[in-house]
């Protein structure tokens, strides 16, 4: 009991406040503007120039005054953005009118989840192993060549790193595809073909995320594993004459790996952007791409939908990892 | 002096620092530019590079050299501006919430927690979408250093918080030094080393967002900066079309800013934490 108390409840409330003070941000940013801006939108819109659908701005401009509601007080209006929101209605989207917004992110959010839950899996555990083996065995010359490499990897942000990969990959040495998460007319269907050409779609976008991912991993867990090793417990296993292999498997590791769950749920929505911003690089099929699509189009509706989703999952995400974290520390399930 | 010449030691500082000096000196050569880095067809299209040329030219008719001076000196001026709007932000909030305590750090740490949570990602693409028709240099730098101070404000305050429980806080406050006093006195000499770290990664952040901001159109493109040159680069279809020198130019030397503001704040970020320091001498 103690522990639901201590531990659990308040998680749970974490969750329910973050949560709501992100929908809010959401809420209030498009009515930071001075003017209208559901004039101001429908002005960028006309200027774009090209033909719309009169249905189309009619429904739009509709959709927007339901949920900003500006005629109403600002309390009504909150009150109406939430009931639309628990309804899962965001209105229809703009550039494929009349599509339902949350139609167009269900289809993108299995690619988003598929690769940043792989990449993400991977690098934190990739990065984490060669972190600590780099931070413990401080002497090796393999590892310190990993070191440099990371070095060099971390400070470059997920756009760069991808446009650079493309470049090297794509064009200079074709050896992945460019843009996409399939070829194009590709039937979709779970025979090995098709899933032969997802991941070959997949493959470089993943691996400009993993890269990073690694790096940061590897750079923090080499930093924690220093401390620990200067730990008594360290000192007094080296001086029972246990292995050194088992002491950096069985004691070091097991408490270094404590903060570096931590960590990651505190960079989730880090990694989050980083994954949609690699998929505007690879044109991948995802949240990223359909964000892309939707800043393109002024698709206000979309983009709204698409940072509410992104919001509630990454929270959810966080959650879960937290509530994880006692099958790890025992410290907290005994307490 | 003294300190400089300790940091050189470190040959990743040294290395990092002369990539900045040269990045600068860039910036400082735009200047003297023979072309108006607005103007387009202002000399011969798509040369690649020659003397006359350095990196040869692009196909808006603008010399890609001369263009990147002005567009390191954009991106850097635009990095310093935003990093400075928020390291203010960061040190009020970290010294608030450290020395306060109680309900207004408990108040400040849940927004600063919800900002590291959040995709930050999507709500600067959000608000930038707003300010879409009046992007410019200046509201870009308001809006990034609006946002960007969550995580160094938490850095301030775990310092603060171990500061607060220090011998001499206590022999300050027991002879009644004013609070104003002991923070701007004492605890800004613990703090300074601190915020220019936290600066210096804070400005890498700012010109990678700049260049996703401009890649995906977001931006105002006719200020040259290091992400509209890559757009124009990438919008031109420059690979495929073989102009390799307009887009290996801005690419290279944003990796090359990116690496070295790394390798200085990673430099002075260990020569400021002795231990690591000590780490460091024990390893070799």
């Amino acid at each position: 009991m103690r522990f639901v108390r201590r531990y659990l409840i308040p998680r749970l409330i974490q969750y329910v406040l973050v949560t709501w003070l992100g929908i809010t941000v959401v809420f209030i940013i498009p009515r930071l503007l001075p003017s209208d801006p559901i004039e101001s939108m429908v002005a960028t819109l006309q200027a774009q120039g090209t033909f719309r659908d009169p249905e189309a701005v009619r429904q739009m401009v509709d959709t927007l005054r339901d949920m900003y509601g500006l005629e109403k007080s600002l309390p009504e209006q909150y009150i109406s953005f939430w009931k639309r929101l628990l309804s899962a209605d965001f209105g229809p989207s703009y550039f494929s009118f009349p599509t339902p917004v949350i139609k167009l992110i269900g289809r993108s959010f299995p690619w988003t989840v598929g690769l940043l839950l792989t990449t993400t899996v991977l690098s934190w555990i990739i990065g984490n192993i060669t972190g600590g083996l780099s931070g413990y065995f401080t002497g090796n010359r393999l590892l310190k060549i990993v070191d440099w490499i990371v070095m060099f990897l971390r400070p470059i942000p997920y756009y760069v790193l991808g446009l650079t990969l493309v470049i090297l990959f794509a064009y200079l040495l074709p050896l992945f595809p460019f843009e996409g998460g399939y070829t194009i007319g590709a039937k979709i269907a779970f025979t090995w073909s098709f899933i032969k050409d997802v991941l070959r779609h997949a493959f470089l976008p993943a691996l400009s995320l993993s890269l990073l991912g690694v790096a940061v991993n590897h750079q923090t867990m080499r930093l924690i594993i220093q401390g620990v090793k200067e730990e008594d417990y360290i000192r007094y296993a080296k001086i029972a004459a246990v292995k050194e292999r088992a002491i950096f498997g069985r004691y070091a590791m097991k408490n270094a790996i404590l903060p570096q769950i931590t960590g990651l749920t505190l960079s989730l929505g880090q990694i989050f952007g980083g994954a949609l911003i690699t998929e505007i690089v690879f044109s991948y099929p995802g949240l990223g791409f359909l964000l892309y699509r939707a800043i393109v189009n002024s698709d206000y509706n979309l983009i709204m939908g698409i940072t509410t989703i992104s919001i509630i999952a990454i929270t959810t995400l966080i959650l879960l990892v937290d509530l994880l974290y006692p099958l790890f520390d025992p410290r907290i399930r005994f307490r | 002096m003294k300190t400089l010449r300790d940091l050189c030691r470190d040959s990743r500082f040294s290395l990092g620092a002369v990539v900045v000096l040269i990045l600068l000196l860039l910036a400082l050569l735009s200047f003297f530019s023979p072309y108006d880095p607005i103007e387009w067809r202002v000399v011969q299209r798509d040369l690649p590079p020659s003397w006359k040329h350095l990196l040869g030219t692009d196909s808006k008719g603008q010399d890609v050299f001369w263009q990147m001076t002005f567009a390191v000196r954009n991106s850097l001026a635009l990095a310093v501006f935003a990093a400075a709007i928020s390291r203010v932000i960061a040190v009020v909030v970290g010294l608030l919430a450290g020395y306060s305590g109680g309900l207004i750090d408990r108040v400040l740490m849940f927004i600063s927690d919800g900002f590291l949570v959040m995709p930050l990602f999507l709500i600067i693409v959000m608000l930038a979408m707003l300010v879409r028709e009046h992007m410019n240099t200046v509201n870009l730098a308001l809006l990034l250093g609006a946002l960007g101070w969550a995580w160094d404000a938490r850095l301030i305050r775990s310092q603060v918080l171990s500061l607060r429980e220090r011998e001499f806080t206590y022999t300050a406050i027991l002879s009644g030094t004013p609070t104003r006093k002991l923070i701007f006195n004492e605890y800004s000499l613990f703090i300074t080393p601190l915020v220019f770290t936290t600066l210096i990664n804070n400005m890498a952040w700012v010109v990678g967002m700049e260049i996703t901001l401009a890649l995906i159109g977001l931006t105002n493109l006719n200020i040259p900066t290091l992400g509209a040159m890559l757009r124009w680069a990438v919008s031109y279809q420059a690979m495929l079309l073989g102009l390799w020198w307009w887009l290996l130019a801005p690419i290279g030397v944003s990796i090359a800013l990116f690496v070295a503001l790394y390798l200085v704040s990673l430099g002075t970020s260990e020569y400021l934490d002795p231990r690591a320091r000590i780490q460091r001498v024990g390893a070799r």
